[in-house]
């Protein structure tokens, strides 16, 4: 009898230890599409508008609310002015915000638009003389600032990092979310095309 | 200024931030409070995100604990006050999401993974257990004897 077996167990034996071994690669290959996965999430999170969460309100009607002005002002800020307003947006901001004085310039400048929408201010949890001396200071690009001194209303629109800006249609109801600073390339790309969309 | 000077400076200034912090103002009814922690403890803070509300000290968990004691103190029931909650911030702010399509994944996932492993466990034994079962052919005389030549000598 000879030590090599026969040509046909050969073959047999090899497909055999192939099989064995695909399925030794088998975990291997789990593993890179796992770390794959995890590595594209873990990259994207890391980018800036990583915290942002999917807003509740969207779609939805705006909360009834009504606040007194900020301190030095004559009027204050509610639903029902929104509401008369049509197409307009809607900026959570606060003079303790940093994020918020970066975007102001923005704001600024799109209030000065002939075809801007209105914008209106909710004042968060401000002290009221800051709140006033803020936009003494920096110009006040809002047709009426309501000033949330506690945030209940805050809470009511799902505020949960200053600034935030919300998109409201015709109807009323809150169309868009924008969390974060407001840049020139949001407004540009995302914030006035749906405005566009809105009013046409 | 050399930066143990900024330092000891970044510290001063954050000195009396720190004591303007909100102070809890827990319920004096001892149940009431027991389940408004409780109901804090499944709410998630929105700025941390990865804690429950009653751990964090962001401002707005603070607010949130403060709002959730008044709404028990109201005589909200814990549904209630997790739903006012849940209408605001979405499912992201309940730390357990709801079981949902969206969610499924979330919460069969596991079992189901658990389950496939198992049973490519059970096949793998099942597989080795046939293997080892086919019986050897057994020794000839010659090998028998030599095997016993064997056993002997590894004796002391």
């Amino acid at each position: 009898m000879s030590d090599l077996p026969e040509p046909s167990e050969a073959a047999t034996d090899m497909r055999r230890s192939l099989v064995k071994r695909l399925w030794f690669v088998l975990p291997v290959l789990v593993f890179v599409v796992i770390a794959v996965v995890l590595a594209v999430t873990l990259g994207r999170q890391s980018n800036e508008h990583a915290r942002d969460l999917p807003s509740a309100l969207v779609d939805k009607p705006l909360p009834a609310f009504n606040l007194p002005p900020v301190e030095g002002y004559e009027a204050g800020l509610s639903d029902a002015d929104i509401k008369a307003a049509g197409v307009s947006l809607l900026n959570v901001f606060a003079s303790w915000c940093g994020p918020c004085r970066v975007e102001h310039p923005i704001w600024m400048d799109y209030a000065k638009q002939p075809d801007a929408v209105p914008l209106f201010g909710l004042n968060y949890k401000d002290q009221p003389e800051n709140a006033s001396s803020w936009l003494k200071k920096l110009g006040d690009p809002y047709r009426k600032i309501g000033a949330d001194l506690n945030g209940r209303v805050g809470i009511d629109f799902g505020v949960y990092g200053v600034p935030e800006t919300f998109i409201i249609d015709k109807t009323g109801r809150i169309v868009f979310k924008h969390v974060g600073v407001m840049t020139r390339k949001d407004l540009d790309e995302t914030i006035l095309p749906l405005i566009a969309r809105l009013k046409g | 200024m050399n930066w143990r000077a900024a330092l000891i400076a970044a510290f001063l200034i954050a000195l009396p931030v720190t004591s303007w912090a909100a102070v809890d103002r827990p319920l004096e009814d001892a149940t009431l409070e027991a389940r408004a922690l409780k109901l804090n403890q499944e709410i998630r803070c929105l700025v941390c995100q990865g804690q429950s509300v009653a751990d964090s000290n962001a401002d707005l968990a603070y607010d949130l604990r403060q709002l959730v004691r008044e709404r028990v103190a109201a005589g909200d029931s814990d549904a209630v006050v997790l739903d006012y909650l849940h209408a605001r911030y979405g499912d992201f702010v309940l730390l357990e999401p709801p079981v949902k399509p969206a969610t499924y994944a979330l919460w069969f996932g596991p079992p189901v993974l658990l389950v496939i492993g198992g049973v490519a466990v059970l096949l793998f034994h099942r597989h080795n257990r046939k293997r080892n079962a086919a019986t050897p052919t057994p020794l000839n005389e010659a090998e028998r004897r030599a095997l016993d030549v064997l056993l002997k000598d590894d004796g002391p």
